[in-house]
């Protein structure tokens, strides 16, 4: 059993350690190890293609991000004063949102807009006066923003709300009992006590859309993200290179994931 | 009570419904200013609804709130003037100790400045004996400490009714009979109205100017510890205010101030009546453990029963005996130490004599 469970490990981790290990590999080949460098590190750091898709996907991440633990904080608050079949519905809802594969997000997402797109832009077109270039809108940011927003909200949702149910409700009457009304309550004991939840969304979030390729290879239009670009590059051939952009977005993500889950943590202990 | 007593809360048949449950019923009662008012009866009689429609966390099915002669039922709860400890503290987790108890203050619309909060909260720290404790976090306060947070932070407002819900609950013994004769000293040092709701009749009794009994949702009677104690009108009062001996029986004769009954085992007694009553009701008649006298000899007067020994309890002060009657059952008898010393002990198994002055017992309702 015990050998099992480590061979387990061992097939999952084996080919990320490797990934880091050759990334620091000084030969220009992924087999053979030559030597300890970090010179592929400054490479990539240097590429102009390589930057300019870590800035992509950051302003990606980062939108997902603030829009997913705004919008999912507000739905969270929102469905505490629904019940019955309602809320049964949207929990399904909410769950279905998480549990279906990126593809059929991407591919879902990629035809609905398509469609949409294909029915705005004539609409705008016709809309605007004879001579000026009518807006089109296109596959790009946005989309990939959005796509990656609806995925996520439906994990801040659920982040927040279990941080709700779990808060004392005598708290929130202790507030309106020494006179805040009940945007007081909201901003002096609600909001900081569900903070860390919501913090923690936010990190979740961010690296969802940092990583995710399925869905931005479909809804990203022009724009290429890290992965995307780390996808068209592997076709080229593996390089040290991509294992030292591989390293670091592990490196970077894990992080952010370590700091998220020990917000959660802190969060149930302190109130608990 | 003197007629110079202002009402500062009233109740006017009110009544709270939870779908088929009915929490309160029918509720009259008139808070005065500054007295130290408990709501007292077993777990589930409705004593916190009755405690959360005065502080407007619920609001009433039927009947009015009145807070200072006006009706209430629609001010929200962040708008009245009074101020609650909760049963488990509710002390905010994020906040420090000052800042848990300036928070009432902080709600003020001007703001007061932070030299008058300042002031404000550590004046209240001195109360509650905790000075120097602002700074310190929640958990880091033990279950006494936070308590008396919890105290700090409603009286910093000065509410006009201070409203207590089970507030000893959680405290062990010994801290418990402490917080009761702090809470006590303060309640006559600041001059604001208590409203304490508790299960615990000791904690009512010590504590209370007036007790108000509740039952099922109802009230049953109100009065001061000594008027429920001594004339409870109900067998459910006399038992849950001390304890009592009951005895079944029928009014055979009914007058004004007494009331002769006839008890199971053909015995008649009489009483004080404590409710209007008629020939042939069926009654309960009420004596107190310590007004039954136990002897070796049957008494010359009054009324006296032969009786076996059933257990002997050493309280210190008092013995208490459980005897057996072969025509009333049980019966409960607390003997002083000085009457002791005087007849000496009675062992388990012995044959004796309880006797009492009709002075003593009660003629209750069912
Ligand atoms: N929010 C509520 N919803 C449904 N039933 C309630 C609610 N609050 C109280 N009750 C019911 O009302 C009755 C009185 O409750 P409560 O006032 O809390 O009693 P007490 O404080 O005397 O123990 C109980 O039967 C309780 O179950
Ligand atoms: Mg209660």
């Amino acid at each position: 059993m015990r050998l099992y469970a480590i061979s387990v490990y061992l097939f999952l981790y084996i080919p990320i350690g490797v990934i880091a290990v050759f990334s620091f590999n000084s030969g220009r080949h992924a087999s053979q190890f030559m030597g300890f460098s970090t010179k592929w590190y400054g490479k990539a750091l240097s590429n102009p293609f390589v930057m300019d898709a870590l800035e992509t996907s950051l302003i990606a991440a980062f939108l997902t991000a603030c829009l997913a633990a705004s919008l999912g904080t507000m739905a969270a608050i929102a469905l505490q004063g629904v019940s019955g079949w309602l809320r049964t519905l949207f929990d399904a809802l909410i769950y279905i949102a998480v549990m279906i594969p990126g593809i059929v997000i991407g591919i879902a997402t990629l035809i609905a807009l398509v469609t949409v797109f294909g029915w705005v832009n004539p609409m705008l077109a016709a809309l605007w006066p004879e001579g000026a270039t009518p807006p089109q809108l296109n596959m790009g940011m946005g989309t990939l923003v959005a796509a990656h927003t609806m995925f996520t909200m439906a994990l801040v949702i659920i982040i927040v709300r279990a941080r709700i149910a779990g808060m004392d409700r005598s708290l929130l009457e202790a507030s309106q009992d020494l006179f805040a009304t009940p945007w007081g309550t909201f901003r002096q004991v609600t909001l900081p006590l569900i903070a860390p939840a919501i913090l923690a969304g936010f990190l979740l979030s961010f690296t969802f859309s940092f990583d995710d390729f399925i869905i931005a290879f479909f809804v990203a239009g022009s724009e290429t993200t890290l992965p995307i670009y780390i996808f068209s590059s592997i076709r080229r051939g593996v390089t040290p290179e991509i294992n030292a952009i591989g390293t670091m977005v592990m490196a970077a993500s894990l992080m952010l994931l370590v700091i998220a889950q020990m917000l959660l943590r802190r969060g149930v202990s302190k109130s608990g | 009570m003197s007629a110079a007593v202002r009402t500062i809360a009233e109740f006017r048949g009110l009544t709270k419904t939870f779908g088929p449950v009915v929490a309160a019923s029918d509720l009259n009662l008139s808070i005065a200013e500054g007295e130290f008012l408990s709501f007292l009866g077993p777990s589930g009689c409705g004593k916190t609804t009755a405690l959360r429609m005065l502080a407007g966390f619920e609001a009433p099915t039927e009947g009015e709130v009145l807070l200072d002669g006006e009706v209430v039922n629609h001010v929200e709860a962040h708008n009245r003037p009074v101020n609650m400890v909760f049963q488990h503290y509710a002390l905010f987790p994020h906040l420090s100790v000052f800042d848990n108890i300036a928070y009432g203050l902080r709600q003020r619309r001007p703001q007061p400045d932070r030299a008058t909060v300042k002031q404000k909260v550590e004046k209240v720290l001195e109360i509650v004996r905790l000075e120097g404790f602002g700074p310190r976090r929640i958990w880091e306060m033990s279950g006494g400490q936070q308590q008396r947070v919890a105290l700090a932070r409603a009286i910093v407002n000065e509410p006009k009714i201070l409203l207590l819900d089970e507030p000893m609950a959680a405290l062990d013994r010994k801290l418990r009979k402490e917080m009761q004769i702090e809470l006590q000293t303060l309640q006559r040092r600041l001059g604001i109205t208590f409203v304490l709701v508790t299960h615990d009749q000791e904690e009512a009794l010590s504590m209370s100017d007036r007790i108000c009994v509740m039952n099922g949702g109802r009230i049953v009677q109100v009065g001061t510890p000594r008027e429920l104690y001594d004339n409870p009108r109900t067998r459910y009062v006399a038992g849950f205010v001390g304890t009592s001996n009951f005895f079944d029986a029928v009014v055979a004769e009914a007058g004004p101030d007494h009331v002769a009954a006839r008890l199971a085992g053909g015995q008649h007694v009489r009483g004080k009546p404590g409710f209007a009553v008629k020939t042939g009701q069926e009654v309960c008649v009420s004596i107190r453990p310590e007004q039954i006298a136990l002897s070796r000899e049957a008494p010359d007067a009054g009324m006296s029963e032969p009786v076996t020994i059933l257990n002997r309890i050493f309280l210190g002060e008092h013995t208490e005996y459980l005897v057996r009657s072969g025509t009333l059952g049980d019966i409960l008898v607390l003997v002083p130490r000085q009457s002791e010393l005087n007849a000496g002990t009675f062992n388990v198994g012995e044959e004796a004599f309880v006797s009492w002055d009709e002075n003593a017992l009660l003629i209750l309702e069912q």
